[in-house]
C-alpha cells in the first residue's frame, strides 16, 4: 500500500485494473485506492509480471502491507520481492526498542509511543504497520488516576514519561511524584500488598470513538502543523485590472474551450512568484529547510461529497496559460471524479488555497507540513483604487501568505507578494 | 316537596335496621338568613366552577380539575355542622368543600391559575388546596390517603382533651381502599372525634359502587366497625345539615367517630372531560332532575323567603365574587422560579 | 458531627445500644408532654424488639400506644396528630412493612409542607428496624433505608453508636419536618460505653469514626463496626483506613465525605442495601461530580448481594459485606 499523501495511515483497496499475469511498466496505473481523504489510481514503480496478489478488494490495509508481487521482466524471472515500498529493516536501533529510522520517524509524525507498540517483525521488530496499527487504535492513551493527572499538571510532569505502578499500569499520584523527585511516598508498603504492576497493556485499551476518517486525519495534521510551525502572516490587494482586461482581450479571440478563467492567471503568477522566491517554495525536513528543485503547486479542491484534497500541479511556473488552464479542470474533474495518480498527491512544494468563489476576501491559511508557506486567494471584486491621483474602480484580488518563521522571515515573504503582484501587472509575460 | 318527606327518606340507621332516624323534632328550623346564606354557598361553589370549565377550555387552568357540580349540597351541609375550630380533610375533589369552609374564592381562584397568591402558593392546584388557618388540610389526590391523616388530627385533639372534631370527606372509591378500613378501625377502637363522611356518587371514576363493591350498602359496613353510620340524601341539603349536626355534635360530646354516607352524584365527568361511556345519559338526566340548587330554591320559594329579584341579587352578588377573584388571579404574580427548592424542609434550607 | 457537652463531668455509663434508644425515649417523654410513642406492641409487649420495655408503666397507656396492625392507619395517624400539634413517635417494626405505610411516608408526610406552599409542618418521627444478620429470611431483613433517602422531604437518620442512639431522637423531635430513624438489628444488643459528657448530638454533619490516611471507608448503620473491624485488620498490615459514619442519609453530608477523600485519596463505600440504585452510588456519584482530582484509585464498593435475603446462616453471611470483604475492597483500592 504505497503513502499517497503525509496524513495518510491506511488504504482500501478498490479494483485491481490489471489481471494475474498481465505485463506492467513501470507508471502504469494497476489499481484503484481509497484513502481517508480520496480514491487514487495507484502507479507501479516497477517493470514485469504479475504474479500474484496478496490483497482482495475491499480490504483496508496499513501503509507499507504489500499488494501484488510483480516479477522483474527478463530472461530470469527470479521469485518477486513485494514490491510497494518495502520496509527496510537492516538498521540496526540504538535504542531497545527495535525500529527502523524510518518507523521512528512515522511514529513521530503519528505522535505513537513505539514503547506502547507490539512490534510484529522478525525479532519483535516494530514495523510500519504496527505502528499504523497503534495510531489507528488511537494515541496511546495514559491510564492515570485523576489525582496522578492533577499533580502531572501542577509538577510539570510529562505522564506519558511516568511508568504506572497501579492496576492496569495506571500511573498514580505517587509515581508521579517519584517522577518529579518530590517524594514518592509509601511505595513499598503498597507494592507488598498491591497487584504485580505488569506492562501497560496499550493494545487493551477501548478506542476513544473516532471521528470519520478523513476529518481525523485532516485534525493531525493541522494540530501537528499549529503544533511545530511558527506562523507568520503577510497580505497584500493585487489591483487586476490590467490582468483582467488582457484576459477577456485574450478570451475574446478564443473558442469557449480555451478560455481562460483569472484562476489560471493567478495560479501561474504564484508558480512564478515562488521560483522567484525559492526560500518558500520547499520544505522543512529534519531543523532545516530544504529547497525544492521545482515548483509543485498544491492546489486545493474541495470536493462535492465534503472535504478536501490538495493535489499537485508540476512545473506550473514554466507551462504555456492555456495548459495550465487545462491541467487545471484536468486535475479538477478527476479529483472530484476520485481518480488522482498518486504522483499527483506526492508532496506539493507551495499550497495555493482559493476561496474566493466561497465569497470571502481573505484567507489566513494553515501551512501543510512540511511545506513552508501557504497562498491565501480571496474572491476577485470591483473595490475604489487611487489611480494617479484619481479614484477609480477596479477589480482586486487579495492575496495573503502564511510562511514558517522557521524557515524565512517578513522580508522574504513580502518579497513573495511584491513579485506576484507585479507579475499579475505583466499578463502578457506570464 | 316539603322538608319533612325528605327528612323521613333521609338518614337511616344502618346495620340492618332501614327504619328512617331523623333528628329530633325539637330541632330549631333553619332561618331565612340562614337558608340564604346555604344557598348562596352553594351557587358560589356552582358558579366558580362552572367558571372553571371556562377557564380550563382557555387553557388559564391546567392540570387535572375534578368538578363538584351536583354534589354542593354535602359540602354546604356538612359545612354547617362545623365550627371555626374543627378541621377538614378533603380529596381531590375539593373546591367545594374548600370553598363552603371559607376559603376565600380568590385564594382558591389563584391557585388553579399556579399563582403565588393561590391559597397553597401554586404549588398544590385544583387537587391541593390547602389553609391552614381555617384548618383545611388539603386537597389529598390519593384516594383514601386523607383518612389516617384526619384519625391523626382528631387523635391529637382527644390526647390534648379539646372538643373540635375532624370531618374527613372521602368517596365510595376510598370505600374500596384498606387506608378507610384501617382507619374506620383505628377511629373507632380509640374513639376518636372523627366524622367520616362518604361521598357516594355511585361512581369510582368510571367503575360503578355495584361494580366495586360485593355489599353496597356502605353504612351498614362501616357499623360494623362499632361507630354509628347513616346514610342521607346528598341532594338534599336540608336533610344533609340536619344528619350533620347530629353526627357532629355527638362526635364532640365524645360519642367516638360516626359515618354519613351522603348519597349524591357529580353531574359532570370524573377530571375535566371524559367520554361518560360508564353512565347512561338517562341516568345523568334522572340525576339531573334532582338538582340539589334547584330543589333549595323551590323549596324557599314555597315557603315564601325567595322571590325573583333575591334570586337576582344573589347571582349578581356571587358572580361578582367570581369575577373578582379570576381578575385578581389573573394579575398575580407566579412564584419566582428561585424560589423552587423553598418549603421542602423547613430547616436545613437546602435538599441535599 | 455537632455535639454538646454537659456542663459537669458526667460520669461514663456502660450501656446498650437497646437501652441508650429507650433512655433517648423516656426523656423525651418526660421533657415534652406533646411526645408520644405508637406502633404495634410498643407498650404491654415492651416492643418487639424490647426497646420500649418499661415505658408503659411509666407514661400510661396514652402516650404508649398499642395500635392494630395498620401500618399506613398508624403512620397516617402519626402525621395527622403532628399536623394537630403532637410530637408523635412511630415505630414500625422493620422497614419491609414499612411498604405498608409507604403512600403515607411519600405522599403525605414528605410533601405536606411544600404542596401546602409552607403552611403545614409535619413533626413526625419514624422509627423503624433495618437490615439483616439474624437469619429472619427475606421480608424481616432488608435494608431500604436507601430508598427512602432519594425522597426530598424527609430527614433519614441511621445511628450506628451508642451516643447517636441515645440522642439522635431528641435531635430528630426538635425538627419541624418528618424524621426517620433507622435502627440496624443486628445492633440492639451492642455494648459500650456511653460518653457521658455528651448531652446533645446534631443531624446534619457525618462522623470519622476512625482517623486515617491511605483510604477512606464510608458507611453507615450496621455495617460501621464491620467497616471498624476492616480498619482494624488493615492497619495490621500498615494500611490506614479512615471510617466516615454517615450518620444521616438525607441530607447526605458531602464536606465531609470529600474532606476524607481529599485527605485519603481512595474509597470504598459500604452499604448493606442493594448495589443497583443504592445510597453507596450516590455517595460514589458525589465524590466524582466533586472530587474527581482528589482521586488515585477507582471508588470501590461493597454491598449487599443482589438476592432477597436467604434463611440460611452461610447464604445470609455470603450476601452481607463483611469485614473480611471490605478489608479486600480496600487493598484494592490501595494497590
Amino acid at each position: 500500500m504505497p503513502s499517497l499523501g503525509a496524513d495518510m495511515d491506511e488504504g482500501t483497496l478498490v479494483e485491481w485494473l490489471v489481471t494475474r499475469g498481465a505485463e506492467v511498466a513501470r507508471g502504469d496505473v494497476i489499481a484503484v485506492v481509497e484513502t481517508a481523504k480520496s480514491t487514487i489510481e495507484v502507479e507501479c514503480f516497477e517493470s514485469g509480471t504479475v504474479t500474484e496478489f496478496l490483497i482482495e478488494p475491499g480490504t483496508t490495509v496499513a501503509v507499507g502491507t504489500p499488494l501484488a508481487v510483480i516479477a522483474p521482466a527478463g530472461p530470469t524471472p527470479a521469485p518477486g520481492p513485494p514490491v510497494p515500498l518495502p520496509v527496510p529493516a537492516e538498521a540496526v536501533p540504538a535504542e531497545a526498542v527495535p525500529a527502523t529510522p524510518l518507523v521512528r520517524h512515522q511514529a513521530a509524525v503519528e505522535g505513537v509511543s513505539l514503547q506502547a507498540v507490539h512490534g510484529t517483525g522478525r525479532g519483535g521488530r516494530i514495523r510500519r504497520a504496527d505502528v499504523a496499527e497503534a495510531a489507528r487504535s488511537g494515541p496511546a492513551r495514559v491510564i492515570a488516576s485523576p489525582l496522578a493527572r492533577r499533580l502531572a499538571e501542577s509538577l510539570g510532569v510529562d505522564l506519558s514519561t511516568v511508568r504506572g505502578t497501579g492496576s492496569r499500569g495506571a500511573v498514580k499520584a505517587d509515581d508521579v511524584r517519584a517522577a518529579a523527585g518530590t517524594g514518592g511516598g509509601k511505595p513499598a508498603r503498597r507494592g507488598a500488598v498491591g497487584e504485580p504492576a505488569g506492562p501497560r497493556p496499550a493494545a487493551t485499551q477501548t478506542p476513544a470513538a473516532r471521528p470519520a476518517g478523513d476529518r481525523l486525519a485532516i485534525a493531525r495534521l493541522m494540530s501537528r502543523a499549529k503544533r511545530e510551525i511558527p506562523h507568520y502572516y503577510l497580505s497584500t490587494t493585487v489591483d487586476l485590472a490590467a490582468a483582467l482586461e488582457w484576459m477577456h482581450r485574450r478570451n475574446s479571440t478564443l473558442p469557449v474551450t480555451e478560455r481562460l478563467v483569472p484562476a489560471a492567471l493567478l495560479l501561474k503568477a504564484v508558480a512564478r512568484a515562488a521560483r522567484e522566491v525559492p526560500e518558500l517554495n520547499g520544505h522543512w525536513r529534519e531543523d532545516r529547510f530544504v529547497p525544492a528543485a521545482g515548483v509543485r503547486l498544491g492546489t486545493a479542491v474541495s470536493l462535492r461529497g465534503g472535504g478536501l484534497v490538495a493535489p499537485a500541479l508540476a512545473d506550473v511556473d514554466r507551462m504555456p496559460l492555456a495548459d495550465v488552464m487545462a491541467a487545471m479542470k484536468d486535475l479538477v474533474l478527476r479529483a472530484r471524479r476520485g481518480r488522482l495518480r498518486a504522483s499527483e498527491t506526492a508532496d506539493p512544494t507551495l499550497t495555493v488555497t482559493n476561496l474566493g468563489d466561497q465569497g470571502v476576501e481573505s484567507v489566513l491559511g494553515v501551512i501543510y507540513p512540511p511545506q513552508v508557506a501557504m497562498v491565501g486567494l480571496g474572491r476577485v471584486t470591483d473595490r475604489p483604487v487611487a489611480v494617479d491621483g484619481m479614484l477609480a474602480v477596479h477589480p482586486t484580488v487579495t492575496a495573503t501568505l502564511s510562511a514558517d518563521h522557521r524557515a524565512s522571515d517578513g522580508a522574504t515573504g513580502a518579497r513573495f507578494l511584491t513579485a506576484l503582484d507585479r507579475l499579475l501587472q505583466h499578463p502578457e509575460d506570464l | 316537596m316539603s322538608t319533612t318527606t325528605k327528612r323521613a327518606s333521609g338518614p337511616k340507621r344502618a346495620g340492618g335496621s332501614r327504619r328512617p332516624s331523623g333528628p329530633p323534632a325539637d330541632e330549631p328550623r333553619p332561618g331565612r338568613d340562614h337558608r340564604l346564606e346555604v344557598l348562596r354557598q352553594m351557587l358560589l361553589i356552582r358558579r366558580f366552577e362552572e367558571r372553571c370549565v371556562e377557564l380550563y377550555s382557555a387553557a388559564e387552568i391546567r392540570g387535572f380539575v375534578h368538578l363538584y357540580i351536583g354534589e354542593e349540597a354535602v359540602a354546604v351541609g356538612v359545612g354547617q355542622a362545623l365550627r371555626e375550630e374543627d378541621a377538614v380533610v378533603s380529596t381531590y375533589r375539593e373546591h367545594g368543600h374548600a370553598l363552603a369552609r371559607g376559603v376565600p374564592s380568590d385564594a382558591v381562584m389563584a391557585e388553579m391559575f399556579g399563582k403565588v397568591t393561590g391559597c397553597s402558593r401554586g404549588r398544590g392546584g385544583s387537587m391541593h388546596l390547602f389553609d391552614a388557618e381555617r384548618r383545611f388540610y388539603g386537597g389529598n389526590a390519593i384516594v383514601a390517603g386523607g383518612l389516617p391523616l384526619a384519625a391523626g388530627l382528631a387523635l391529637a385533639d382527644r390526647m390534648r382533651g379539646t372538643e373540635r372534631v375532624t370531618c374527613c370527606f372521602f368517596g365510595d372509591g376510598a370505600y374500596a381502599e384498606g387506608e378507610f378500613h384501617e382507619t374506620a378501625n383505628l377511629a373507632a377502637l380509640w374513639q376518636l372525634p372523627l366524622l367520616l363522611v362518604c361521598e357516594n356518587n355511585l361512581y369510582a371514576m368510571g367503575t360503578s359502587l355495584a361494580r366495586e363493591h360485593a355489599q353496597t350498602n356502605l353504612a351498614m359496613r362501616a357499623a360494623s366497625y362499632g361507630m354509628p353510620a347513616w346514610t342521607v340524601d346528598g341532594m338534599d341539603v336540608t336533610a344533609v345539615e340536619a344528619v350533620a349536626r347530629r353526627a357532629a355534635d355527638s362526635v364532640r360530646s365524645g360519642g367516638g367517630p360516626h359515618f354519613l354516607e351522603a348519597r349524591t352524584y357529580r353531574f359532570r365527568a370524573h377530571s375535566m372531560y371524559d367520554p361518560d361511556r360508564y353512565r347512561s345519559k338517562d341516568e345523568i338526566a334522572r340525576w339531573k332532575a334532582r338538582d340539589p340548587l334547584v330543589e333549595l330554591e323551590q323549596r324557599m320559594r314555597a315557603e315564601g323567603i325567595l322571590d325573583d329579584p333575591a334570586t337576582k341579587r344573589l347571582e349578581e352578588d356571587v358572580t361578582s365574587e367570581i369575577d373578582a377573584a379570576v381578575r385578581s388571579a389573573g394579575a398575580a404574580p407566579y412564584e419566582p422560579v428561585a424560589d423552587l427548592l423553598r418549603f421542602v424542609t423547613s430547616t436545613t434550607g437546602s435538599t441535599r | 458531627m455537632n455535639t454538646r457537652q454537659s456542663a459537669g463531668t458526667a460520669e461514663a455509663t456502660r450501656t446498650t445500644y437497646r437501652e441508650a434508644l429507650r433512655e433517648g425515649l423516656r426523656e423525651a417523654l418526660r421533657q415534652d408532654d406533646r411526645v408520644f410513642l405508637m406502633g404495634e406492641d410498643v407498650g404491654r409487649y415492651g416492643g418487639c424488639f424490647g426497646v420500649s420495655l418499661g415505658l408503659l408503666e411509666e407514661f400510661g397507656p396514652d402516650r404508649i400506644r398499642d395500635t392494630p396492625l395498620s401500618e399506613s392507619a398508624f403512620v397516617g395517624a402519626g402525621i395527622g396528630a403532628a399536623l394537630g400539634g403532637m410530637r408523635p413517635v412511630v415505630e414500625i417494626m422493620t422497614v419491609n412493612f414499612s411498604l405498608l405505610a409507604l403512600d403515607q411516608i411519600m405522599n403525605n408526610a414528605a410533601t405536606l409542607l411544600h404542596m401546602s406552599g409552607g403552611q403545614l409542618n409535619v413533626p413526625i418521627v419514624i422509627r423503624m428496624t433495618t437490615g439483616a444478620g439474624r437469619q429472619l429470611a427475606a421480608q424481616h431483613s432488608h435494608s431500604l433505608e436507601g430508598w427512602y433517602a432519594h425522597i426530598p422531604g424527609i430527614r433519614v437518620l441511621t445511628p450506628a453508636t451508642l451516643d447517636d442512639a441515645r440522642h439522635m431522637l431528641a435531635a430528630a423531635l426538635a425538627d419541624p419536618d418528618p424524621v426517620l430513624l433507622f435502627e440496624h438489628g443486628s445492633l440492639y444488643n451492642a455494648e459500650g460505653v456511653l460518653d457521658g459528657t455528651i448531652d446533645a448530638v446534631g443531624l446534619d454533619s457525618a462522623s470519622v469514626r476512625r482517623p486515617g490516611t491511605d483510604v477512606s471507608v464510608i458507611t453507615y448503620g450496621g455495617s460501621l463496626p464491620k467497616a471498624l473491624a476492616a480498619a482494624e485488620t488493615l492497619a495490621e498490615d500498615g494500611i490506614s483506613a479512615e471510617v466516615v459514619d454517615l450518620r444521616s442519609l438525607r441530607p447526605l453530608d458531602d464536606a465531609t465525605v470529600l474532606e476524607s477523600v481529599a485527605r485519603t485519596h481512595r474509597a470504598v463505600i459500604v452499604d448493606e442495601g442493594w448495589r443497583s440504585g443504592s445510597i453507596s452510588a450516590e455517595v460514589m456519584a458525589r465524590i466524582t461530580e466533586q472530587s474527581f482530582y482528589e482521586l488515585d484509585a477507582p471508588l470501590r464498593r461493597v454491598c449487599s448481594q443482589e438476592v432477597p435475603m436467604p434463611y440460611a446462616r452461610q447464604l445470609e453471611e455470603a450476601a452481607l459485606p463483611q469485614p473480611a470483604s471490605i478489608v479486600a475492597a480496600a487493598r484494592k483500592a490501595v494497590a
